[in-house]
């Protein structure tokens, strides 16, 4: 016996051509809390698939319980005691929390009738293991993520799980969720489970996991204790690259503000927000998620409409019912979701970039100027750094960094004078974070004013020369990012 | 507690709203009409039911894994002109087996067409049916020089003519006679309801509907369901076909070409989510049975038939608008109070 519960041994996989791994292995002692790391494409799901028996590796082993194998079937590896608790829970939202809980059972029993009856027993077993309770006549679709997510894990445990493998599980929780995860993964643990954690979030990898292994590119680049790992270390191993974290300092001289906002308010989600910005300046606002942050961009950007309060541009007053207005105020808006507000996915790089300033783009009465089309979209694949072959590859090939870059590029091809982003690096892994921060900053010290909304602290103590704190739809604090910290902001959000 | 969970269950799908306006419907038709609840108008009515009512059972369990099938006319309308074209030329002089028997062959062998692009090459459901749609039909028409049959072998004659029982209007002395094919509705009714609801197979339907890939993760063999899926889908079409065909006592081929899209209405109309997943038989067969009520009633309150389609459309409309409406703020308040509950 081995003191490993899984190794996987000089794993090679390409697609087409393209070396997803090149000899990567992965080692993890059974009840460990091992996290895998690495940016968008390294390998990391690859990896997961050759484990868990969807993908077949190209050469390469993998040991598991102390016996070899060369060729693992998904059910192979469901009877191994591995399970994949994936990004979309692969759960039904159409179906009951019972047959959800259920299935999975009742199928690998090879049951061809339906009995309600053991259903329900299986599924009150199934979430007893972790003292979670649920109506189990509920449809999974009503539930919170976090919820379904539990769902996803009672039904990974119903297998005599040996190792859990979690693809990225707190993408889309709260922080109170995620610690209430951090407590399950804690319990497991103590029940003998290890559990591979996929992640690329930094203070996650800390909290939670005792070893970790970092990929890039396909290949291993390190692997060890967490207690050894730091800040430093950890950007370096992710990305290859080191960064020094220089706090932006305006440089763009202007006077007077291109923007002021006098006693903005909307009727339940904030009120009496006041605030001025001049031309290259960058204005953090940040507060939790119900502090009405996100109503506020939305109001600036006339998505929503604001109930009383003025807006002022270059010192007179502007209203702004649509985002129309808004735009031809010169107010561009990166919305918080980029997949579903601000990108169109499955039309082109080229036309996402170019369709904020379509009308321009013409030549005699609407009818598009290929020409100039191209050189623009060229222009800001150029200056931008989007990572593509073609530009007429569909907007959701890239990474969410580089469809970031891509919702960066509309909105700069239209010139703005004021640039709103709300959660600009949401989603974003850190080489492509502190490149969009870096552009943020040169647009500043190009004379644009730029405000950024986001909950992620060192972001706008980074990268804002003001900041504003907002709780239950006030400003609580205004503070110079240069002489505060961490800490004093939350503080003030709490 | 307990009576307001069920009446916000009850609130919270689509089905029920179906059923209110279902009612106020008939009751609309009765008040003015007084013919409505004749004994003889409802054994009229339900044998109208049993043609849409079969075909919607097998479009209900299409819908429900995510695709549509407008092909299933042309796929009835072949296999009733191939099934009576042979026995007529074998001077085929037996019961109705054979028959079903053979329609069932043929219905699933086409169908098995279907499932094969469907199931297997993962084809869109909307666009393969399109396709074999004009497929079957131009092998209807091309290939078996289709033309209409004015008589039919005796024993399918027989099968449609013959009734179960008569009801008579005591008052106006109408009668009508219970066909015989309505058995054949019940007995796919209740094959279907044991498949969705009490098999694996079913649950495959609406797991693959609701979430394909989940479905394969979880270890559904979703090509497969699909596959049978529709081979049983092109069974209980032609049955629909073979029932209609033994009923009119002649085979016209194109009769039933068009009807998909009302079909298509009514088990929307019933509460069946147009993205695959989820829907009841019940709400099935009362989104059908409110449209052949439409299409059969509104003379009785003195509509001309010229306006039976546009009433057919805005009930499609008003009736598919107004319960997803409700359906939405039924969720909405619920999750609501979960919120409210978490809160406290």
């Amino acid at each position: 016996m081995s003191d490993y519960l899984l190794k996987a041994v000089d794993i090679n996989k390409s697609f087409a051509g393209v070396k997803a791994l090149q000899g990567v292995s992965l080692e993890i002692k059974p009840g460990e809390i091992h996290c895998l790391a690495g940016e968008n494409g390294c390998g990391k799901s690859t990896l997961i698939k050759v484990i868990s028996g969807v993908y077949q590796p190209d050469s390469g082993y993998i040991e598991f319980d102390g016996k070899r194998y060369s060729q693992i079937t998904p059910l192979g590896a469901i009877a191994m005691g591995i399970q994949v608790i994936y990004q979309d829970f692969s759960i039904f939202p159409n179906l009951t929390v019972m047959e959800n809980l259920a299935f999975n059972t009742e199928l690998a029993a090879g049951h061809k009738l339906v009995n309600r009856k053991r259903m329900r027993k299986i599924a009150e077993e199934a979430l007893s293991k972790i003292n979670f309770d649920m109506e189990l006549d509920r449809l999974v679709g009503s539930l919170t993520v976090a919820e379904k997510q539990m769902v996803a894990i009672c039904r990974a445990l119903m297998f005599n799980a040996k190792l859990i493998i979690m693809d990225e599980p707190t993408t889309a929780l709260t922080k109170k969720e995620v610690s209430a995860l951090f407590e399950i993964i804690l319990k497991l643990k103590a029940q003998g489970i290890a559990i591979l954690f996929v992640s690329h979030k930094l203070n996650e990898v800390f909290e939670i996991s005792e070893r970790f292994t970092i990929f890039r590119s396909g290949k291993l680049i390190v692997t060890g204790d967490t207690r050894e790992l730091d800040d430093k270390k950890f950007s370096f191993y992710m990305t290859g690259r080191e960064f020094e974290n220089e706090k932006f300092k305006p440089s763009f001289e202007s006077q007077g503000n291109v923007l002021e906002v006098k006693n903005l308010s909307l009727t339940g989600a904030f009120e009496d927000i006041s605030f001025g910005l001049r031309r290259g300046e960058i204005l953090g606002i940040t507060g939790l998620l119900d502090s009405g942050r996100t109503e506020l961009a939305l109001a600036l950007f006339g998505i929503r409409q604001a109930t009383g309060g003025q807006i002022l541009k270059d010192g007179s007053a502007v209203t702004i019912k649509s985002p129309r207005d808004a735009i031809a105020c010169g107010i561009g808006f990166v919305p918080e979701d980029r997949l579903s507000e601000g990108l169109f996915l499955p039309r082109s790089i080229g036309d996402n970039i170019i369709i904020s300033e379509i009308d321009r783009l013409t030549k005699g009465p609407s009818v598009l100027d290929r020409k100039a089309c191209q050189a623009e979209i060229d222009k800001w694949v150029r200056e931008l750094a989007i990572a593509t072959p073609d530009p007429n590859n569909a907007s959701s090939t890239l990474s969410g960094g580089n469809q970031q870059r891509i919702v960066l590029a509309k909105w700069l091809a239209c010139k703005p004078d004021i640039l709103i982003l709300n959660g600009p690096t949401v989603g974003v892994d850190i080489g492509s974070k502190h490149d969009i921060h870096k552009i943020l900053q040169r647009l500043a010290d190009q004379g644009m004013a730029v405000i950024i909304i986001s909950d992620d602290l060192p972001e706008v103590l980074e990268n804002c020369s003001d900041l504003i704190v907002m709780k239950g739809g006030r400003i609580v604090a205004t503070l110079d990012p240069g002489e505060t910290d961490e800490n004093t902001v939350l503080s003030h959000m709490m | 507690m307990d009576l307001k969970k069920t009446v916000r269950k009850l609130t919270g799908r689509s089905e029920f709203y179906i059923l209110l306006v279902f009612i106020a419907l008939c009751l609309l038709i009765e008040v003015r009409s007084h013919q409505f609840f004749t004994p003889n108008n409802i054994v009229d009515l339900l044998s109208a039911l049993v043609v849409p009512g079969i075909f919607a059972i097998g479009e209900f369990m299409v819908i429900v894994s995510g695709g549509f099938d407008v092909s299933f006319p042309a796929l009835a309308s072949l296999t009733g002109f191939a099934v009576t074209k042979l026995l007529l030329n074998m001077d085929y002089q037996g019961g109705v087996w054979l028959p079903i028997l053979m329609t069932l062959a043929i219905g699933g062998l086409l169908g098995a067409f279907n499932g094969l692009f469907i199931g297997y090459f993962e084809l869109p459901a909307m666009i393969v049916t399109l396709g074999s749609s004009s497929v079957f039909k131009g092998f209807m028409q091309g290939t078996l020089n289709s033309k209409q049959l004015a008589t039919i072998p005796v024993g399918m004659r027989n099968f449609g003519t013959s009734a179960l029982f008569v009801a008579q209007n005591k008052q106006s002395g109408l009668t009508s006679r219970m066909p015989t094919t309505f058995i054949a509705l019940v007995v796919v009714l209740v094959l279907a309801w044991f498949l969705l609801n009490r098999t694996m197979f079913g649950r495959g339907i609406y797991a693959s509907g609701g979430n394909a890939v989940s479905a394969h993760r979880a270890g559904f063999n979703v090509k497969r369901t699909r596959f049978l899926m529709f081979v049983f889908v092109g069974m209980i079409s032609a049955l629909a076909g073979m029932c209609r065909v033994c009923m009119m006592q002649q085979m016209h081929p194109t009769n039933m070409l068009g009807m998909e899209m009302n079909i298509i209405a009514g088990v929307v109309l019933g509460g069946t989510a147009i993205v695959g997943g989820s829907g009841t038989l019940f709400g099935c067969m009362l989104g059908t049975a409110l449209i052949v009520v439409v299409e059969n009633s509104m003379i009785l309150i003195g509509i001309p038939t010229v306006w039976k389609d546009v009433f057919v459309g805005a009930l499609i409309v008003l009736g598919t608008g107004l319960s997803a409406m409700q359906v939405t703020r039924a969720q909405k308040a619920s999750l609501r109070n979960v919120r409210k509950e978490a809160a406290k």
